[in-house]
């Protein structure tokens, strides 16, 4: 990276900020009170003169610090995101971009954009200005973990730094340190507990601590005077002992829970390991609750059966509760391959544009971190494998730069994923003679299309004629597909010759919890995923008898295969007189499952398998049933395809 | 007025920071790679370096571990270079040692700014 020229790095970048400054300005003019977008205007604007400064683009510098001033003005409030302002920094972008890019830009132009600029500016200042915020008493508590001084913190600079911010009282926290004889000196020991009065926001004084917040512990709390700032402690820490509660929280708590719901960005730090402990109490929360159902429906009393409904409804509103707390928007995931994006089109010496789509939508944390490798191998893929270079764009038609799209939005109790691209599309014809080349498939196979794409997911698959740096040597589609099902997703793909090609990617909202439907195989009890299951219906004794050959029933016309878990299962039982067939699905593909009974719906808490029963492919882990007995939880991805597969040697040998 | 080693492969980044910190009134000392940069801190005595961690020959976060494991760097703060917010290099670099960290591109107020924040007056 830095063996580039650094200048050539800052015009890249400075085009990137100028089209996210003039998005934002795009956006203000029909939200001008949005203080998101001002703010995301004056970053860009001042990262522009900041890095130009940098680079020696001096006239650029001092042109956008125009600009910058102008919005900043905005920003606190000083005057309005007016329409003339807007149309006036638009209307200044182009003269930046010809600064960027180092062209001869006219003094006399830039000069009459600057005029406009303060005339808007000006214009706008009889607007009422905001008032100054008003000084917070702040009570800031903090502890660095033991290593922190071999690490180079030193707590000093930092103090030091709350004092700069205003009338500060600090006292030492000398709980923690150990007697005499144990006391190691290069161990940091100490707290600290620092009341400053300072007009700054919180958000300043996390500033202070930034390149340890992960690590320490840090308590910030408004003691008064009952201002904006709502009292919350941050991450509750256990490590400090809470001495007192000052009697002042409490006033100021009753006159500002109505402003703390209003506010935004207030938040609280904790680390991810005490959720996922939190996690695990609902989890046996959830377990010890249907035992009490489970009393409760063998019982005549009218209370017991409705304090355990009332649990039951508590207990599903925790674990809902539980699992927003653990979200996040997959725009932290996206955010990262902008850069991504951007190295791949040097290397590669393809115009690539990404376009991203439901960034909103959110996932389970840690699923959201699992994905990260997975999409960057399939964004390379598909910057390398799928999109054309510009000339063969062009010569077949289409816009010289290739696009990729990101795409994310929720569908039930699942997120979809998507990664698009407009290049070349999927060769059937190469991923076939490659498949017979490594003996993945026999020459004559009939395979159908679907089939045939999935061929792409089978291990040390790869089609790319020459090996390059970016994809690697076909030992990454299989991983990404095992990875994916190990988050309990499935993953389809689609592809148009010429058109490009989707992968779609359904990935479960959470891990630890789902809806499951329990159903009954022989004397065994099974839980079925929920959010896999489309429909159940009655396999009549008729249809039993008449699909005895083929494995399928008819379902409003279309004939959709199925697998009877009991012949799978190898029970040895005879069935029930009314056999259920449970029908479910991955993307397109459907799969009845015949089943004994169904017995309800049932809040599954998924336990892993063992290693040792890690090759298990056709269960994807267990759960603790009310009555204490354990139910198998069915992977219904594998089942699916192994219902295909069946399906698929029947036609062929029929 | 403090003694600062500068590690870095880019010469235009090693100038910045020399041109930042020197009108602080810090002297600046550079070095172009991770060895280099373990070389010259064990000729003279730093209270405080900046590094990039992706460099040839050593890179920054093993020079980070090298120098944590001598007495004489043992708390002395170590910042490194990133250019991105990049949750996962930074976890790395701090597990190396590090103090904290510098985003580029920087301004040299901000550079000042972020060196006051580490050196203890």
């Amino acid at each position: 990276m830095s063996t580039t020229d650094p200048v050539a790095i800052f015009r890249q970048e400075a085009q990137d900020l100028l089209e996210q400054i003039e998005q934002g300005l795009l956006d203000l003019a029909h939200r001008p009170a949005d203080r998101d977008l001002v703010d995301a205007v004056f970053r860009g604007l001042h990262t522009l003169k900041g890095s130009g400064a940098m680079f020696g683009f001096d006239a650029l510098a001092a042109f956008t610090h125009h600009c910058e001033g102008a919005f900043d003005k905005v920003r606190r409030g000083e005057a309005p995101a007016s329409a003339e302002l807007v149309a006036a920094v638009l209307a200044a972008q182009d003269h930046m971009r010809a600064l960027a890019e180092g062209r001869e830009a006219s003094e006399t132009e830039g000069a009459a954009l600057l005029a406009r600029l303060h005339a808007a500016v000006e214009g706008g200042q009889q607007a009422p200005a905001a008032a100054t915020p008003a000084e917070t008493t702040w009570r800031v508590r903090f502890s660095f973990p033991a290593d922190a001084l071999a690490n180079g913190t030193r707590p000093l600079p930092l103090i030091d730094e709350l004092r700069e911010m205003g009338a500060c009282e600090v006292r030492a926290l000398t709980d923690q340190v150990p007697p005499l004889a144990e006391l190691a000196p290069a161990e940091c020991r100490l707290g600290w507990e620092v009341v400053v009065t300072t007009a700054q926001s919180r958000a300043a004084i996390e500033d202070v601590f930034i390149f340890v917040i992960d690590d320490m512990q840090l308590e910030i709390e408004a003691v008064g005077p009952e201002g904006e700032a709502a009292p919350e402690p941050q991450a509750a820490a256990a490590a400090v002992p809470q001495a007192y509660a000052p009697a002042a929280t409490d006033v100021a708590s009753e006159a500002a829970s109505s402003a703390r719901t209003a506010r935004q960005g207030e938040s609280v730090r904790v680390p991810a390991e005490r959720l996922d402990e939190l996690m695990d109490r609902v989890g046996e929360l959830v377990i010890a609750q249907s035992r009490l159902k489970q009393v409760a429906a063998g019982s005549i009393d009218p209370n017991l059966r409705s304090v355990s409904e009332e649990i039951e409804r508590l207990a599903a509103e925790l674990r809902d509760t539980m699992m927003v707390v653990r979200m996040v928007p997959v725009s932290q995931l996206f955010g990262r391959f902008r850069r991504l994006i951007h190295d791949l089109s040097r290397e590669t010496g393809k115009v690539i544009e990404l376009v991203t789509d439901g960034e909103a939508t959110e996932l389970d944390k840690t699923v959201i971190e699992r994905l990260a490798d997975p999409l960057v191998h399939m964004i390379r893929n598909a910057a390398d494998h799928g999109l054309e270079t510009p000339e063969q764009r062009q010569a077949a038609g289409k816009p010289a730069a290739g696009r990729i799209t990101l795409s994310a939005r929720q569908s039930g109790a699942e997120v979809w994923i998507s990664i698009a691209d407009d290049g070349r599309g999927i060769d059937r014809a190469r991923v076939r003679a490659k498949a017979e080349e490594n003996g993945l498939i026999a020459p004559d196979a009939v395979l159908g299309d679907s089939e045939l794409l999935q061929l792409i997911f089978h291990p040390g698959f790869s089609t790319a004629q020459t090996i390059t740096n970016l994809s690697g040597r076909g030992v990454g589609m299989d991983v990404v597909k095992r990875t994916i099902e190990g988050l309990r997703g499935t993953m389809d793909m689609t592809s148009e010759p010429g058109q490009g090609s989707v992968i779609t990617l359904r990935i479960p909202l959470t891990l630890a919890i789902i809806d499951g439907l329990l159903v009954r195989v022989s004397g065994d009890r099974y839980v079925i995923p929920l959010a896999a299951v489309e429909e159940c219906v009655e396999l009549s004794i008729e249809q039993d008898l008449r699909s005895a050959g083929r494995h399928l029933i008819n379902l409003r016309g279309q004939l959709v295969p199925f697998i009877r878990l009991r012949e799978l299962f190898d029970t040895g039982a005879p069935p029930d007189p009314h056999q259920k067939v449970v029908v479910v699905s991955t993307g397109a593909e459907r799969v009845g499952l015949v089943v004994d009974q169904i017995l309800g719906d049932h809040q599954t808490v998924i336990k892993s398998l063992s290693t040792l029963h890690a090759d298990v492919e056709t269960f994807s882990g267990a759960t603790i049933l009310g009555d204490g007995g354990v139910a198998l939880i069915l992977d219904v991805p594998h089942l699916v395809a192994a219902g295909q597969r069946q399906d698929a040697h029947l036609r062929v040998a029929s | 007025m403090a003694s600062v080693l500068t590690v870095d492969d880019s010469p235009s980044i090693r100038q910045a920071i020399k041109i930042a910190l020197g009108g602080a009134g810090h002297e600046v000392v550079e070095a172009q790679d991770g060895a280099d940069g373990v070389a010259k801190a064990n000729a003279g005595a730093f209270s405080l370096i900046i590094t990039d961690l992706n460099m040839p020959v050593m890179d920054g976060l093993t020079m980070i571990r090298q120098l944590r494991a001598q007495p004489a760097y043992a708390g002395v703060p170590i910042l490194f270079l990133t250019t991105e917010s990049d949750d996962g290099i930074k976890a790395q670099a701090k597990a190396a040692g590090a103090t904290g960290w510098v985003t580029k591109p920087f301004q040299p107020d901000q550079l000042v700014r972020i060196v006051n924040k580490v050196l203890a007056a």
